[in-house]
């Protein structure tokens, strides 16, 4: 069961929460330049030292290689593995909870990229699962450490303490209103970046930002998450305001919309991805001011996820794509539409 | 001055171009220059280029007039290699291109002091490593200003931890 289905705090506004670790072993060179045997031998190192202790039950560890290729799309559409680690496929691994809120990649870009996603705005209890996690390895491993320079990555934008926390969010009134390109300005004066959905330079699909910190070196662990949490709360009260203001100006015709949005996409028989994200951002905006009653903000979510390309294509059994893809996704999200809301009509 | 095409934005893109001893230029603001991709090609933008430009900055002179790169005597990358890909080869690495990577660091990240986490494994005993460092030239000053009595304290802590520091070593073994 994914954490997607979980409720959690502020899921209005904020889907997940996500922190990162980049770290790699003493003794070895980095991924960019080890050779395969180093692979190999890190691989089982970090397999050994994470399977079968008693605290990671739960836990199962795959070589990428093994892991069919849809599967692999599925691993990056729902952000618990990375594009970089599935080229790098002869010789990556992931370790992986049952319920996909920890996952460790190995021989990423660094020998170890560890995360911690939850849901709504979770950040600090993200922070201490990880952070025992990261206990738990390095009482088994040593990790490549600088007196000066802290955790040392193969890319200098990750060195010191290696983390990468970001926050997810749902801004379409912010982003309607035209007022994101200000706000990204301002955040990016305090080491905060924001980019779209799907990582460096995707656009917005679907009015969904990541927010991050840039800078690793220099702050503590604390102190990044600190900042990075002030800021978010203010984005979070801007939406939750601009939501209502819109809701309050346009009155009726904002409702038919959104109602609008959900007819469609529970009724189309093609269904495109920017298409498909631009309706769910909508009835999501319905969800989360309660206007849109039947549907609940993890449905949403969830719904979100299998609509991506490789959601659909495992759904679909085959192979598939372009107007194919279309027409199984708009396929896919009407079943699954149609089952939710079935269910609560029995409850 | 005001971009030639609109006439309305500041110029902020300046172009010259020769073809066949023919001079042309062009001042156009950042949109109109966007639309003219004939004209010009503007690049796009990669965190490689961004280090690879913040580090010819850092030099006194420009990296190419080096005569031979630094290279890391452990992994055997050399630092026009690190240019290109922008990736490290290895922990070693970060020591003998430390001249290089400081002015980097220091403009990417704004600081070269790491604050955050420390591993406990290595972690405490860096700590106490930490101290002792920082009490050994405490103890040089009370010597020099002859402070013997501070001298002789001082002495005591260190071997106190330089002592407890080879027991919690054994423990954790």
């Amino acid at each position: 069961m994914s954490w997607i289905n979980e409720k959690g705090p502020l899921r209005d506004v904020v889907i997940s929460s996500r922190i990162r670790l980049a770290r790699n072993l003493a003794n070895y060179p980095f991924p960019p330049v080890m050779k395969p045997q180093h692979a190999a031998e890190i691989a089982e190192n970090i397999r050994n030292s994470v399977i079968g202790r008693r605290s990671s039950q739960g836990l199962s560890f795959m070589f990428i290689r093994d892991v069919p290729i849809v599967e692999r799309q599925i691993l990056v559409e729902k952000h618990l593995a990375s594009q970089d680690l599935m080229q790098n496929y002869e010789v990556s691994a992931l370790i992986m909870d049952k319920d996909e809120k920890i996952t460790i990649m190995i021989n990423e870009e660094d020998h170890i990229r560890m995360q911690c996603i939850l849901p709504g705005f979770q950040l600090n209890q993200s922070w201490d699962i990880l952070n025992s996690v990261d206990d738990m390895l390095e009482s088994q491993v040593e990790y490549a450490f600088h007196d000066e320079l802290g955790y040392l990555t193969s890319c200098p934008t990750n060195v010191g303490t290696g983390m990468r926390s970001s926050v997810m969010m749902h801004l379409p009134a912010l982003t309607l209103n035209q007022q994101m390109n200000a706000i990204l300005q301002t955040i990016s004066k305090i080491g905060l970046t924001a980019r779209g959905i799907y990582g460096e330079g995707s656009e917005a699909l679907g009015s969904i930002y990541q927010i991050s910190n840039q800078i690793t070196l220099g702050l503590s662990e604390e102190e990044i998450i600190n900042n990075l949490t002030i800021a978010c709360r203010q984005i979070i009260d801007k939406e939750r305001m601009a939501r209502k203001a819109l809701w309050d100006a346009n009155g009726i015709q904002f409702e038919d919309a959104l109602w609008r949005a959900y007819g469609i996409l529970l009724n189309a028989r093609v269904l495109e991805l920017k298409e498909f994200m631009a309706l769910l951002s909508q009835v999501r905006l319905g969800v989360s001011l309660g206007l849109i009653p039947k549907l609940t903000l993890e449905d949403m979510d969830y719904l979100m996820t299998i609509g991506q390309p490789g959601g659909v294509t495992r759904k679909a059994g085959r192979m598939i794509d372009g107007n194919e893809i279309d027409i199984a996704r708009a396929n896919v999200i009407r079943e699954v539409m149609e089952g939710i809301l079935k269910t609560k009509d029995i409850s | 001055m005001l971009c030639q095409e609109c006439k309305q934005k500041p110029a902020t893109v300046h172009m010259t171009k020769i073809i066949n001893n023919h001079k042309t230029e062009l001042h156009l603001c950042e949109d109109c220059a966007r639309q003219r991709e004939s004209f010009i090609n503007i690049p796009t933008f990669s965190v490689n280029d961004l280090i690879a430009s913040f580090m010819d900055m850092g030099q006194a002179k420009p990296a190419f007039e080096k005569l031979s790169p630094s290279k890391c005597a452990v992994c055997g990358m050399d630092f026009n290699q690190f240019k290109n890909i922008g990736r490290l080869g290895c922990q070693e690495c970060y020591k003998y291109f430390g001249d290089e990577l400081g002015p980097i660091l220091r403009k990417i990240q704004g600081s070269t002091q790491h604050t955050g986490k420390v591993p406990k494994r290595s972690g405490s005993a860096l700590l106490t490593k930490k101290q002792i460092q920082k009490l050994k030239a405490e103890l040089k000053k009370a010597v020099e200003i002859e402070a013997y009595e501070k001298a002789a304290e001082l002495r005591d802590k260190i071997r106190e931890l330089e002592q407890s520091q080879g027991y919690s070593g054994r423990e954790q073994q």
